[in-house]
């Protein structure tokens, strides 16, 4: 086993343990890549990649180009509030006129959900999602679990609890598709307004008490409340927010093991986590930054050597 | 698969001796040079000479790392074969060192291409030389040449040679085969 199944990457649902697997080996590589003196190899220098955010995005922007441009590939940027998106031009048409530029590489964050596996019926290129509204974020999801494949090795029988917005979060999904191929118990904890009901479905376990969640957890994986995605109040304050299922260094001084805390970013210090816990020992959070970029190095490398090379005729 | 042995247990202990002793002809002490063997099977002919030059010549301080190439090939996207990279480990940086690249069998000389390429993400060597155990002579793609070689042969292109080690297949021999 050593191509991926797809062209492209859609989400975690779609892919194989295997692909999980291929991917975090060719991590592991990208990883020693980004440690060197010189971070750079020119293995994609004739692939032309288009990151396109129709959505806000700091990290995964950042961490997208850089994994681009350490493999040499030519990059270009476009961004919804600067583009004819507004004029009223449809994603399809957007698209083409992009891959009419001879464009290899789609990387897309959009608002909403499918708009990746759409694209990709549609246009002649190879997408790799960066969030599509609350369906899937496939490489922060990758990225989580590398962190955590680093940290453990084998994740068969660990208990990963996710907290907080659930019903809002691409992270989320992602995460418990990808945790349970690779044999990982996978909880969720939050208000149960922001708990989606089907998830049950899933074989994920449902905690509304944050103290009884972390008694059965290894690794908690904190989420931001999604505010911009709410269209009506789902909890009271965020005052009790915070006073049920904030996590802080008290919560976690009451249990008798260390768990493991990791946060997709961007934290709200204070709500869903405290300054101490994200600082603290415990926390992988800057691990994951620095492993999102060998992550997706290993995507866009493992996707590119699909791309049929130029021949004449 | 026809089979013909081009070196033997006894030849090959013979020319990883004398391999060790033009190394040290040149760099003496090793004070400013390294070895970098090449990934995946550069790797076994770099530690038996560094075991040489450690048990018989007690150069003990020796700096010896591994290179993989993978991701400095030309022929990614071009070849039916994936490419799956190997570990490349060197905790050292090689500016103003002298370098000496290591693999089995020099042929097309690709590999050496790339390994050039490689070896700069760890700095600006003083020089760069090349060892190979077999020249497979008049196969080459590109203007490289072994600065020390074990053995020249002369192998027609449809022939492979395969370098066998000890530690891995069980004894140390050079073969040539033959699809027929």
């Amino acid at each position: 086993m050593s191509e991926l199944t797809s062209n492209h990457l859609l989400g975690i649902k779609y892919i194989t343990t295997e692909d999980l697997n291929l991917i975090f080996e060719t991590a592991d590589n990208f990883k020693e890549v980004i440690n060197r003196p010189i971070k750079k190899v020119p293995s994609l220098r004739d692939i032309s990649i288009a990151n396109i955010f129709f959505e806000n995005s700091t990290r995964t922007k950042l961490s997208f180009e850089l994994a681009e441009k350490r493999l040499s590939a030519d990059v270009i940027n476009f961004s919804a509030a600067s583009s004819s998106v507004k004029k009223g031009e449809s994603l399809v048409d957007t698209v083409n006129n992009i891959l009419s530029m001879k464009v290899d590489m789609i990387v897309m964050r959009h608002p909403n959900p499918g708009a990746c596996v759409h694209l990709s019926n549609h246009v002649d290129a190879s997408i790799v999602n960066a969030g599509d509204g609350t369906h899937e974020h496939p490489t922060q999801a990758l990225l989580d679990i590398y962190s955590l494949r680093e940290k453990y090795g084998d994740l068969t029988g660990k208990n990963v609890l996710i907290v907080g917005d659930i019903k809002h979060s691409r992270v989320a999904l992602s995460n418990i598709f990808g945790l349970q191929k690779l044999g990982a118990n996978v909880g969720v904890c939050g208000p149960l307004t922001l708990i989606p009901k089907p998830i049950e479905e899933l074989g994920v376990k449902v905690f509304s008490d944050l103290d009884q969640a972390l008694a059965w957890c290894d690794i908690a994986n904190m989420l931001r409340i999604q505010r911009e995605r709410m269209d009506k109040s789902y909890f009271p304050s965020t005052r009790e927010y915070v006073k049920h299922f904030g996590l802080n260094q008290k919560r976690l001084d009451q249990l008798e093991k260390k768990v493991t805390i990791m946060h997709p970013g961007p934290i709200n210090r204070g709500v869903e986590i405290s300054s101490d816990v994200a600082d603290g020992n415990q926390s992988i959070i800057l691990n994951q930054v620095e492993n999102g970029v060998a992550v997706r190095m290993s995507v866009l490398y493992l996707l590119a050597s699909k791309i049929e090379h130029y021949e004449e005729n | 698969m026809k089979e013909k042995k081009l070196l033997g247990s006894e030849e090959m202990q013979l020319i990883l001796q004398r391999l060790a002793s033009q190394l040290i002809e040149s760099h003496q002490q090793f004070e400013n040079a390294v070895l970098i063997g090449l990934q995946p099977r550069g790797i076994y002919l770099a530690n038996r000479l560094l075991q040489i030059l450690k048990s018989d010549y007690h150069l003990n301080e020796i700096k010896m790392g591994k290179l993989d190439i993978t991701f400095y090939r030309d022929d990614f996207r071009r070849s039916d074969k994936i490419l799956q990279a190997n570990q490349t480990d060197i905790k050292f940086v090689v500016e103003d060192k002298n370098v000496i690249l290591i693999d089995d069998v020099l042929y097309t000389g690709r590999s050496i291409r790339a390994a050039l390429t490689g070896i700069q993400s760890f700095g600006r060597p003083k020089n760069v030389e090349l060892l190979t155990l077999i020249d497979r002579r008049f196969s080459r793609h590109l203007p490289i040449q072994p600065d020390y070689k074990g053995k020249q042969v002369d192998v027609i292109n449809n022939q492979r040679v395969q370098v066998k080690w000890k530690e891995h297949h069980g004894k140390d021999a050079v073969y040539l085969s033959q699809s027929e």
